[in-house]
């Protein structure tokens, strides 16, 4: 893997997504409407442990919608390009970084939205921007190995959820611990180890995709 | 074909061992003397019939990770077969696990299914190899579904020892032994006990891998014929 490559990969995910403006606009329209049928189906304050799990559910129908396409929009002849051009982990690593950050920015989104429409009493709000971007982190990475793995297998965006959804249970449990915590407004110390499980799993997730995806890239 | 003469799957000990182990698992199963725990009382005994189901399960999906690994490896479609039948047979042992303890926490907790970290653990597991299976019936191509359902099952199986080893250690739970409940965690299992379980892991487990093997000799069999 180049450093070099991946910069400019990188670049290129980041080029043509901005020249492709309306998939950017329908994720975010996708995130709004669905942050306002949760509005309109609930209209009152939500407790604490609902406001946590109804904004995760949406960041995970967010994220699967958003990282999903990554390797099901690409046409055959853009995969054989990159085939001959780079290694399977610049590819890997570049999707699953520009993912992230994708996905960091529009939770950022919902979050500002949803908290507009659902207030919170005080609450750690870095603690909880951490686990956000330790969430979209996990969320991107398991999603962009599965997308492909889809593409592969040339299913559609339904067979990334069935597929994702299952692996993606472990990540989702503590990050609604962590950031449950972290809306309670409770001390660091109580966190402390929810952090280190996300840090660790996020670090076995970026292995593993490291370490798999070269064997779906042969043909 | 010559390697088959001898292949531990055709030798005839370890079933004889298997089916003896059983027969004692039953015996002792219901005629055994148990403890006598609060709450818990005569469901002890499910120790022997249920939590052994998870542990056959488990095995069969450390043998789906390997004939993975070794699938990828080596892309040689025997290592396949023996990693799709292997998750087979760890998911008709996990719906055992589930009905079986479905039924005792029903007696023990009052209710079929409670918020408890195993439970879901299993659950979970369940999921994750139902998905697995889709994925396999997606792909047409013979070798494409090896080597796909091989990265996935690989991917699977790590996620799934998160769930059901390293989650479950963050928090309480219900289980009999965990979270100041009485039971039957590795320091109060009396020795009576522990002389009926173990074998009957191993009973269990036993019958995993002979179901297993089984189904791959069909499948080779169905191959051969096909082709």
């Amino acid at each position: 893997m180049h450093a070099r490559h991946f910069v400019r990969l990188l670049q290129h995910e980041f080029a043509l997504e901005w020249k492709n403006r309306q998939t950017l606009t329908s994720l975010v329209v996708y995130s709004l409407s669905t942050i306002f049928i949760t509005y309109l189906s609930y209209r009152h304050r939500l407790d604490l442990s609902t406001w946590n799990a109804l904004f995760w559910i949406i960041t995970l129908f967010a994220a699967t919608n958003a990282v999903a396409r990554s390797f099901l929009q690409e046409s055959r002849g853009l995969q054989f390009f990159y085939y001959t051009l780079l290694t399977p982990a610049t590819v890997i690593l570049a999707k699953t970084c520009y993912n992230i950050l994708l996905l960091f920015l529009l939770s950022l989104l919902n979050f500002a939205v949803f908290l507009l429409f659902f207030e919170l009493p005080s609450f750690h709000l870095l603690q909880f921007i951490a686990g956000l971007f330790l969430g979209c982190f996990g969320l991107s990475t398991v999603l962009t190995l599965v997308s492909g793995i889809v593409a592969k297998a040339q299913g559609g965006a339904a067979l990334v959820a069935i597929l994702a959804f299952p692996l993606l249970f472990p990540l989702l449990s503590s990050v609604l611990e962590f950031s449950g915590n972290a809306l309670q407004g409770m001390e660091w110390s109580a966190n402390e180890s929810p952090f280190v499980l996300l840090i660790a799993l996020n670090s076995i997730l970026v292995a593993l995709s490291y370490l798999l995806f070269p064997y779906l890239w042969r043909e | 074909m010559e390697v088959w003469k001898n292949h531990p799957a055709r030798q005839s000990w370890w079933k004889i061992l298997a089916v003896a182990l059983l027969f004692y698992t039953f015996y002792m199963g219901f005629m055994g003397e148990v403890p006598r725990m609060p709450i818990l009382n005569e469901t002890i005994r499910n120790l022997y019939f249920h939590v052994t189901m998870w542990m056959a399960m488990l095995v069969l999906m450390i043998v789906n990770a390997v004939y993975g690994i070794l699938y990828l490896s080596r892309e040689d479609s025997y290592l396949d077969m023996v990693a799709e039948e292997s998750a087979t047979t760890a998911m008709v042992f996990g719906a055992a696990g589930l009905i079986t303890g479905m039924v005792w926490a029903n007696y023990t907790w009052g209710a079929p299914w409670v918020n408890d970290p195993q439970l879901n653990g299993t659950a979970a597991s369940l999921l994750i190899y139902a998905a697995y299976f889709i994925l396999r019936n997606a792909v047409q191509d013979d070798r494409k579904r090896a080597r796909l359902a091989a990265v996935y099952g690989i991917f699977a199986f790590v996620m799934m020892i998160v769930f059901i080893m390293v989650l479950p250690k963050m928090s309480d739970s219900l289980h009999p032994g965990k979270g100041g409940n009485p039971g039957f965690n590795k320091y109060d299992l009396d020795a009576n006990m522990r002389a009926v379980f173990y074998p009957a892991v191993i009973g269990w487990t036993l019958l995993g891998v002979w179901i297993t093997s089984l189904r791959v000799r069909i499948k080779k069999i169905a191959s051969h014929y096909h082709d």
